[in-house]
């Protein structure tokens, strides 16, 4: 995926900050459990919420298991329509598709709507080296860029920012990119969203080309479907001459009959709304109205090896409504950044291991960011079974072997020694006791101090048990 | 073999690969409701008026011989000082107004639209369930920018002919190959703190008009 993210630490060093930084935490807890209860709500409203998850489900898995034959639909379907279709193996191939269609145009200059896909695939940075400047419109997109900072929700992007550091973000950088901020911006949410307002529109009215993902991408029509709420996405939807959708291969569904399934359960779950402000459905395209060019991307980067796997290939049922991020007891302490891609929370700990492999040391540790708890997969509205993905992701990550593990290893044949000699344990339990005062309260060594870095060590009895039983019991 | 098409061949062999041994997967269900409103014209009206305006709408209800009267309500409320009317908008819609027309006959640009205080249209469809106005781009609707760039967008919803009560209901009646805006409640953005803000973007002001006779 993105180059951004590459050389991250493992995800326990990368959460240590993370969990130590109060404001962090207090805008994470504020905010995810403000949504979560929202959601709650906005889904209890439904009686047969729970058929409509299971309808949701099963045409993912439909749509997945005849993945080829709904691709090749949809591809016939948009050119039929007027669009174009190119096809991208992986993401340096998708970014070289998306700059040479923009250099066609002759401009240097794009407006994008929030698109996880071209997050995964370091869009900005690839036009950026070839002097093509992408502004992200979104507002917390915005946020994250003239912050240059990273996405830390699927959702909420700048989550972790709280209006006070907005105010400073806006005040310093909007000048670099385009009209300042307003003379004495203050912290009011209303305020700064007008000063996004002013700068962002001079971009959106002179805009002649456009970058976006989809939602979902129709094969029976050839139909694809973004929903926002601000409308930077209608805006850069239907204002500039040439658009370019680059979406991920899974995100196409059989049928126009089927959004009445998903645009009831993506809503409800991700800002727990009835319905979002602003869909936009387009197909292919149309005179007089919209972009004169339409360029459908398709993006494989990963999928096609997540489809692979049998336990695995479920989480590409993800319509990426962040549910399980506002539920998440780790993702509430440690936040987004720690996941080291821009799939954060329970989803990203089993889409990123599957889309990028478990080699590096953040990816393999992803599986493991988790109590298994299961709150993500209640609230999953396709019933991603998140747990048993991480379970089998671990399974597949121990297999494949590494230090730590080899460590974890040696502490375990060590433990069944010393349970099979008791004289040495009685031996060890009364030394322990008797030098407690002198015990760190981190312990050393590279595996046990990464163990001991994230936990408190337990504070031994002034005596061993088994000393204390003779004494007061035999 | 251009690049572009070999990289079509190798993704598509890639997915064939990856499901050779995949089984077949469940049938697909559809066990959920068509509706969740009993089916009855003035429920449906009512939970349609109640969905629109808790999403900050404007709701009003009006006859169809009262419509112009309560368009030019409105926009001289707002203070419009010009409107954008959308080709095939009911000439009588704008009769009792003296605000500046900005016919879209011949196409607006950009800044035009912007220097646009409002735009009244039609819609194709009103969704009860989720208090949505669809727009399929039809007469009297006009091109999709015409209703994101005015900061004020006054919607005529035609009842009970307009009017349906759920998602279901509503997705047979559009036609696929016409580009489609769902307006549910003004621009709205909730990135700060989860505050909710209107107006970001798009109109900051929606105002429905539901016509009832």
């Amino acid at each position: 995926m993105s180059g951004t993210y590459l050389g991250m630490p493992s995800f326990p060093e990368a959460a240590r900050d993370a969990v130590r930084d109060v404001t962090l935490r207090g805008n994470l807890r504020r905010a995810t459990h403000t949504i979560r209860d929202k959601r709650a709500g906005a889904v209890a409203e439904l009686d047969d919420w729970g058929r409509l998850r299971e309808a949701g489900k099963r045409i993912k898995d439909h749509t997945l298991r005849h993945l080829d034959r709904y691709l090749v639909q949809v591809e016939e379907a948009v050119t039929a329509a007027g669009g174009t279709v190119h096809w991208a193996a992986d993401a340096a191939e998708a970014n070289a598709i998306v700059t040479r269609l923009v250099q066609e145009t002759g401009e240097s200059e794009v407006v994008k709507v929030k698109s996880m896909a071209t997050q995964e695939t370091g869009l900005n940075e690839a036009l950026e080296a070839h002097g093509i400047r992408a502004y992200e419109t979104d507002l917390a997109e915005l946020i994250v860029q003239l912050g240059k900072d990273r996405p830390s929700h699927l959702l909420v992007p700048a989550i972790h920012r709280n209006r006070g550091e907005i105010r400073d973000i806006f005040r310093s950088e909007m000048s670099e990119w385009g009209r300042p901020a307003p003379e004495g911006l203050t912290d009011t949410p209303a305020e700064l969203a007008e000063a996004a307002r002013l700068h962002l529109r001079e971009k959106f009215l002179r805009a002649r080309v456009g970058i976006s993902g989809a939602n979902f991408m129709v094969a029976e029509t050839g139909t694809l479907v973004v929903v926002e709420s601000e409308g930077n996405g209608r805006m850069c939807l239907t204002l500039p001459e040439t658009l370019i959708s680059v979406v991920g291969i899974e995100k196409v569904i059989p049928t126009w009959r089927d959004l009445e399934v998903f645009l009831q359960l993506l809503p409800r779950s991700s800002t727990a709304e009835r319905m979002n402000p602003y869909t936009t459905m387009w197909t292919g395209t149309t005179d007089g109205d919209g972009p004169r060019a339409f360029h459908l991307v398709l993006l494989d980067n990963g999928r096609t090896d997540t489809l692979a796997d049998e336990v695995g290939r479920q989480a590409l049922r993800c319509i990426r409504c962040s549910a399980c991020l506002n539920v998440c007891p780790v993702y509430e302490r440690a936040g987004g950044h720690a996941y080291g891609s821009v799939y954060p929370g329970p989803i990203g700990a089993i889409l990123s291991p599957q889309l990028r492999g478990t080699a590096s040391a953040i990816d393999a540790s992803l599986p493991y960011a988790s109590s298994l708890c299961g709150a993500c997969y209640d609230v999953c509205p396709v019933a991603i079974d998140i747990p048993e993905v991480l379970v089998h992701l671990r399974e597949k990550v121990a297999d494949q072997g590494g230090k730590g593990h080899r460590l974890e290893r040696a502490a375990m044949r060590a433990a069944t020694w010393l349970l099979d000699h008791p004289a040495a344990l009685t031996a060890g339990e009364r030394l322990a006791s008797k030098t407690r005062k002198l015990h760190p309260e981190r312990l050393p060594g590279p595996g046990a101090r990464q163990w001991t870095n994230s936990r408190d060590l337990p504070d031994l009895p002034a005596e061993p048990f088994r000393d204390w039983w003779k004494k007061n019991r035999a | 073999m251009t690049p572009e098409s070999s990289s079509r061949d190798r993704v598509l062999g890639r997915v064939r690969r990856a499901l050779a041994d995949a089984p077949e997967a469940p049938e697909i269900t559809r066990d959920y409701r068509a509706s969740h409103t009993p089916d009855d014209p003035a429920t449906v009206l009512d939970l349609l008026h109640g969905n629109l305006a808790d999403y900050r709408a404007g709701v009003q209800r009006s006859t169809r011989r009262d419509l112009p009267a309560v368009i030019g309500r409105l926009l001289a409320g707002h203070g419009a000082g010009s409107v954008v009317v959308p080709p095939g908008l009911p000439e009588a819609w704008l009769a009792a107004s003296d605000t500046r027309r900005l016919p879209d006959d011949v196409p607006l640009t950009p800044a035009e639209l912007d220097s646009a205080d409002a735009v009244v249209t039609g819609c194709a469809l009103a969704v009860a369930e989720t208090g949505t106005v669809v727009l399929d781009a039809g007469p009297g609707q006009g091109r999709r920018a015409l209703t994101l760039i005015p900061d004020l967008h006054i919607c005529v919803v035609d009842v009970p002919g307009q009017v349906v009560a759920s998602l279901p209901q509503a997705l047979p009646r559009l036609d696929p190959t016409r580009p489609t805006t769902w307006i549910s409640g003004p621009s709205a953005t909730s990135d700060i703190e989860l505050d909710r803000v209107e107006g970001v973007h798009g109109p900051r002001t929606l105002e429905v008009v539901l016509v009832v006779d």
